[in-house]
């Protein structure tokens, strides 16, 4: 059968990051974990990848390497390619390396408070931004910032940008971070689970802002959450992630009409619905491996209501299953079938 | 069926004008009140055996206040809470101790409610030191593993410790400790907020069976709306302190007449991509205002999109609206504002009606 072990995604011309293959590993005391397993996934110009699984899947673990901000040691890339238009970021040269990351590629933070400073004020960060990078005057600089600030949707902008972190909401923070991301016009943002501490309504403002500025400067969206609601609203393609690996990945209307891997599936059945009572909810059994000792085989064999002798003994590798669509199960074919 | 339920018998658990307020004081040596945070402020509601009210609402609003004052750990600024027709909230010594083996608590979050320097059997143990007449001595041991699998752990597992078990495992601990004292109420904070998706539905799932089993009447409290739905029979919705809408699932979820429950229901996302775009969002603008400064009249007026000058004089009491006074239908159901409406829901290319 046709594999897709390369790149999940068929060739564009536009791909701004394609991972290829990676792994990483976490030396500790308690052994060797195994956090990312041979990750492959791409996202192009203006495209919305959605990155969904458990926690302890490998989603902000996978992020962190391509943003050079693993924490390392413990944590190494053993094998795989980061490939930034087209270049390898993992061999580039560290000067280039840092300049592809500081003004390409943005990253927001679940914990917008961890993530700013807290002793020095919104505006001071948001104008540092340019002042490095952009060699912009301290009072520019500032002006810059009060603009962000209003971009994002700051009420009072200009009163406020001397304000400190700790004296904003958890939105209104979330939305610095944004404007942060946003300040040097990035070709890609990586927003690792953005509204996950945030409320529904607050959540809603939130990711509006960032799909409408995505929308307006063309950017690349890599969105990593475990809310499937989110992932339905705004992402183009999937990648579901478990015990660091891709277990499925394809455009979001395919996956939620027909999951092609049992796991996937199991996630879609087990979320209560708001717009119906519903009955008994179906629960996966059994809890995530512990990523020092993965079972053989499938990793997810011990919990899947599938499984068979040849789970227990063969990985399955990513299957073709569209042009555009991949599920790493042997069994693919019957799991899209038995809707 | 709720309605039974309802008919059939009186309230376990009545709540009265419930107020809870922290006050603020500034100075250090001469500490001078300036002002309070009123994090519960009038809030009534009634508990029926073996049902589920859920109490949802953003973070602030007041839920896990009223949660603590439920159990007894703090004492209300004002307000009654009736167990069986007894205020709890005037009871002490053996009074209180009674009462309290009756209502009982399961937390947020499994990671930091359990001590870690307890095994598991002790822990699920612990309630039945201070009531010994549930389990004498002798027969603790063999309660506290049968209480292990009740919430289905391997009751092998007595000797371990909290930090050997995964989230959902330690949820299930707290639960098997919150059931010890075979309570008729389980007040549960945000019981699943933590847990993945696919352990959170086997936690929901086996407190379902568990309120089955023991005829359990549950308080839930929670900000996932959909959970909410899913395991709640009334639903009660607060906004800074005061509950603004209650009702039955249907009513909350399909007629609801407050404008606040409408804008949260209409943020949430749903799980289908082809939806998208077809829903009619309210885009909340702004923060919710902070308790220590609560806004006059109705205390959603400023975010509210049909406040009218009467709103800001008037505050809104929870009761069914004149409109649906009678009316036979799903809205009619108590709904705090001015101008309750049911929402008309617009389909994308189609004209708002009226
Ligand atoms: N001991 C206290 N002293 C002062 N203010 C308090 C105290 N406890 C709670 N508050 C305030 O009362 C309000 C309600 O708090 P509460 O914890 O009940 O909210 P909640 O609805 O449970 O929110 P969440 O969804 O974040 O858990 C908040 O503004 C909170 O800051
Ligand atoms: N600094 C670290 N040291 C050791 N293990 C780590 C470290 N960071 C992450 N891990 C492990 O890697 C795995 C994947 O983590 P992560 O990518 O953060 O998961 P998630 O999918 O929830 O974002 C987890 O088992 C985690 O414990
Ligand atoms: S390969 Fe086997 S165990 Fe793995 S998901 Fe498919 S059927 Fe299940
Ligand atoms: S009373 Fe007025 S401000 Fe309050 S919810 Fe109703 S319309 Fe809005
Ligand atoms: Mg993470
Ligand atoms: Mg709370």
């Amino acid at each position: 059968m046709d594999t897709l072990t390369e790149s999940p995604l068929v060739p564009r011309t536009d791909t701004l990051l394609d991972v290829r293959d990676l792994h990483v590993e976490f030396r500790t005391r308690d052994g060797i974990a195994k956090a990312v397993n041979g990750v492959s996934y791409a996202v192009a110009r203006g495209e919305t990848l959605a990155v969904l699984g458990e926690s302890g899947s490998g989603k902000s673990v996978t992020v962190q390497a391509v943003m050079g901000i693993l924490d390392s040691p413990p944590g190494f890339v053993t094998r795989g390619e980061i490939l930034f238009r087209g270049e390898n970021l993992l061999t580039m040269p560290a000067d280039q390396r840092r300049k592809v990351r500081g003004a390409k590629m943005a990253m927001i933070f679940q914990d917008a408070l961890s993530a700013l400073n807290p002793v020095l004020t919104v505006g001071y960060q948001l104008g540092e931004m340019f002042v490095v990078h952009r060699g912009m005057s301290r009072r520019d600089a500032r002006a810059m910032a009060v603009e962000l600030m209003d971009r994002v949707r700051i009420p009072a902008a200009r009163q406020r940008v001397g304000d400190y972190p700790h004296q904003f909401s958890g939105g209104m923070r979330q939305r610095i971070m944004i404007a942060m991301a946003m300040a040097l016009e990035p070709d890609l943002i990586i927003a690792d689970e953005p509204t996950t501490a945030l409320d529904v309504t607050v959540q809603a403002q939130v990711m509006d802002l960032l799909a409408e500025l995505r929308q307006e400067m063309g950017m690349g969206l890599i969105l990593i959450t475990h809310d499937l609601g989110v992932v339905a609203d705004v992402a183009d393609r999937i990648a579901v992630m478990y015990a660091g690996r891709i277990v499925e990945t394809a455009p979001v209307h395919d996956i939620y009409r027909a999951p092609a891997h049992p796991y996937t599936k199991g996630l879609l059945e087990s979320i209560p619905r708001l717009d119906r009572k519903g009955k008994e909810l179906y629960a996966i059994r059994g809890l995530p491996p512990s990523l020092t000792d993965v079972p053989p085989g499938c990793a997810f064999n011990p919990r899947c209501p599938m499984a068979r002798e040849r789970c227990r003994t063969e990985v399955p590798p990513l299957y073709r299953v569209t042009a555009e669509r991949g599920s790493a199960c042997h069994y693919w074919e019957e799991c899209v079938g038995d809707d | 069926m709720t309605t039974d339920r309802r008919g059939a018998r009186e309230p376990i658990l009545q709540v009265k004008g419930l107020v809870k307020h922290f006050p603020l004081t500034r100075g250090v040596l001469f500490r001078k009140q300036v002002g309070a945070v009123r994090a519960v402020d009038g809030v009534d509601f009634d508990l029926y055996p073996g049902e589920t009210l859920g109490v949802v609402g953003e973070s602030g609003c007041g839920k896990s206040t009223v949660a603590r004052v439920l159990m007894n750990l703090e004492p209300p600024t004002s307000g009654r809470v009736l167990y069986k027709g007894e205020d709890i909230t005037r009871l002490s010594g053996p009074a209180l101790k009674a009462v309290r083996r009756n209502i009982q608590m399961v937390f947020q979050d499994p990671y930091t409610s359990l001590n870690p320097r307890m095994t598991v059997g002790d822990i699920v143990g612990e309630p039945f030191d201070i009531h010994p007449e549930v389990a004498p001595r002798g027969d603790r041991r063999r309660r506290v593993r049968e209480l292990l699998d009740v919430v289905g752990l391997n009751p092998e597992y007595v000797n371990r410790y909290p930090h050997q078990f995964s989230g959902g495992q330690r949820q299930r601990i707290g639960i098997a400790r919150g059931l010890a004292l075979n309570p008729e109420i389980i007040i549960c904070d945000e019981p699943v907020s933590a847990l993945d998706v696919s352990v959170q539905a086997q936690v929901v799932n086996l407190m379902e069976r568990l309120q089955r089993e023991f005829g359990l009447a549950y308080v839930f409290i929670a900000h996932d709306l959909s959970i909410v739905r899913h395991i709640c029979d009334r639903v009660a919705v607060m906004y800074l302190g005061r509950i603004v809408e209650t009702g039955g699932d249907a009513q909350i979820y399909e007629h609801p007449t407050h404008p606040y429950t409408q804008a949260l229901l209409s943020a949430v996302p749903v799980p289908d991509p082809d939806a998208r775009g077809g829903r009619d969002r309210i885009l909340l603008t702004g923060d919710v205002p902070s308790p220590a400064a609560v806004p006059s009249g109705c205390r959603f007026r400023t975010r509210c999109w049909k406040a009218e000058p009467r709103c800001e004089e008037r505050m809104p009491e929870l009761a069914v609206p004149r409109a649906f006074r009678d009316s036979g239908t799903p809205a009619e159901h108590p709904s705090a504002c001015h101008f309750a409406q049911e929402r008309v829901r617009v389909l994308p290319g189609e004209e708002p009606v009226n």
